[in-house]
């Protein structure tokens, strides 16, 4: 999947080592941040069209198109649903989370 | 070349031969006619930049961030009303340490409603984290407008920079001002340099990021840091622009006759040249009286100003602003860098000139009999009231 790694966060150890204002190298990830989901949608790819529908009204862009069948980043995915709300052959079905 | 002209023009000149890249303003009384000056030096192609109509001040910053963040030179211009209306996007500016340079005519707030010349503007934005300089002269303006850029940028600096100059009194007023070469300010003002915060498309940024309660502190502590430590590099520029131009301001702070006084009135501004005068005149008569020009206010002087009025037996302040409530900001901030001498001054806070009022040579000349006499006075003096308080 062609999504930004996570990063090691090194704290600064001293003022001079932290950023001169506040700006910092973008796709800087240094946590996952998935634990609002309740539900997670699971894509029946065998059903998948391909119309990528999902893929362009998902809020957070962790559907990935990059490969044959398109793939959920579950460590970004909040859960909201909008994905199998908008998907008109209903191949995403929301699934409760189990913990 | 010389060229007579007024403030506002003076200040549209420097903008110039500072070769910022984009301009994006919204017209103030009475900052106008420098913004239109400048978009008339776009138009007929003597100041290659973008000129940006935006709807408002908070936008003519916003956009100025913009410009700054993706390391290009930014400038804009605003007064009074705007000045408070684009507030919030100053420690924003601040913050994300853009070296943006703007010019602020000094004009009152409303209400009552109020076109012309005081300092209560900008004395809101103390805590802006901008420098402040205010400049007595239109010359002193123009020349403040290269130096600006060139202490905001300077990598030990990063930080935005207002250039304060009174409404009317200096925006409208005409003198002779000397204009620089442009290849002599061009050696003097080198282009920008692209810095680590600054983004390009191969090097994609994330500007203004979050810093909760776990890392904010630091943030605020290293901005304060460079702000203070900027005192070198505004005294430095300054030198080395003497060498370049032939003018110097002194930096912080200029001294007129304070050396043997027992009297000195600290001003701001344009009041400046009324107070030499008044200074040179009381001299004549044998009377130790002195004079303290506060050019900057961010960063502030303290350590230089103890120097310089260690041995002073009364200093006044003239302050055109009220921090209602209490008395004179810049009276606040003086007392409180004095209050670590051994021996502390008296002082007296001589207010004025608030809604563009007159300040007479005889005001002044008052103030330094009455901080000159043993008799009792009131802390905070008004001065030029048309009637009885």
């Amino acid at each position: 999947m062609n999504r930004p790694k996570l990063k090691q966060w090194q704290e600064p150890v001293n003022i001079d080592a932290y950023p001169v204002g506040s700006t910092c190298p973008s796709d800087h990830l240094t946590s996952i941040n998935a634990g609002w989901r309740t539900y997670r949608p699971v894509i029946d790819t065998d059903k998948c069209v391909m119309c990528l529908r999902c893929f362009l009204l998902c809020p957070d862009g962790v559907i990935d198109k990059s490969g044959e069948k398109l793939v959920i980043d579950y460590d970004y995915c909040k859960g909201c649903g909008i994905c199998a709300h908008e998907c008109k052959p209903g191949c995403i079905e929301m699934v409760k989370e189990e913990k | 070349m010389r060229k007579f002209i007024s403030g506002n023009d003076a200040v549209a000149e420097g903008v110039r031969l500072a070769r910022p890249h984009v301009i994006s303003a919204y017209p103030i009384t009475p900052q106008t006619i420098a913004v239109e000056r400048l978009s008339e030096m776009v138009e007929d192609g003597s100041l290659k930049a973008e000129y940006m109509h935006v709807e408002s001040e908070h936008s003519a910053m916003a956009a100025a961030m913009g410009v700054s963040s993706v390391g290009a030179r930014a400038f804009t211009a605003t007064s009074s009303q705007g000045l408070l209306y684009m507030a919030e996007c100053l420690p924003y500016a601040s913050g994300a340490r853009m070296p943006i340079v703007m010019m602020n005519a000094n004009r009152a707030i409303a209400t009552p409603w109020n076109i012309y010349g005081d300092q209560m503007d900008s004395m809101f934005l103390l805590n802006s984290g901008w420098i402040q300089v205010y400049v007595e002269d239109a010359q002193e303006a123009l020349d403040m407008m290269i130096q600006a850029y060139k202490i905001a940028e300077h990598p030990q600096v990063l930080a935005p920079m207002m250039v304060n100059l009174d409404g009317f009194v200096l925006t409208h007023t005409y003198e002779l001002v000397e204009i620089p070469e442009q290849d002599k300010v061009d050696a003097f003002l080198p282009p920008i340099q692209m810095s680590k915060q600054v983004m390009a498309l191969d090097d994609p940024k994330s500007l203004c990021i979050s810093a909760g309660n776990d890392f904010n502190m630091e943030f605020k502590i290293k901005q304060e840091r460079d702000l203070q430590n900027s005192v070198s590099v505004i005294e430095s520029v300054d030198h080395e622009f003497h060498e370049a131009f032939g003018r110097k301001y002194h930096g912080m702070m200029e001294c007129y006759k304070t050396e043997d006084a027992d009297v000195v009135l600290i001003t701001t501004g344009s009041i400046t040249g009324t107070t030499r005068i008044v200074v040179d005149q009381m001299r004549a008569e044998g009377k130790k009286v002195g004079l303290l020009k506060l050019r900057y206010l961010r960063p502030f002087p303290a350590e230089q100003l103890r120097i310089a009025l260690r041995d002073v037996k009364h200093v006044g302040v003239l302050d055109k602003n009220i921090s209602f409530g209490y008395e004179g900001t810049i009276f606040t901030n003086v007392n409180s860098a004095l209050s670590s001498l051994d021996t502390v001054p008296k002082t007296t806070n001589y207010i004025g000139g608030l809604g563009g009022r007159d300040i007479t040579k005889g005001n002044i000349e008052e103030a330094f009999e009455q901080m000159m006499s043993s008799d009792h006075h009131d802390k905070i003096q008004y001065m030029n009231v048309r009637c009885e308080q």
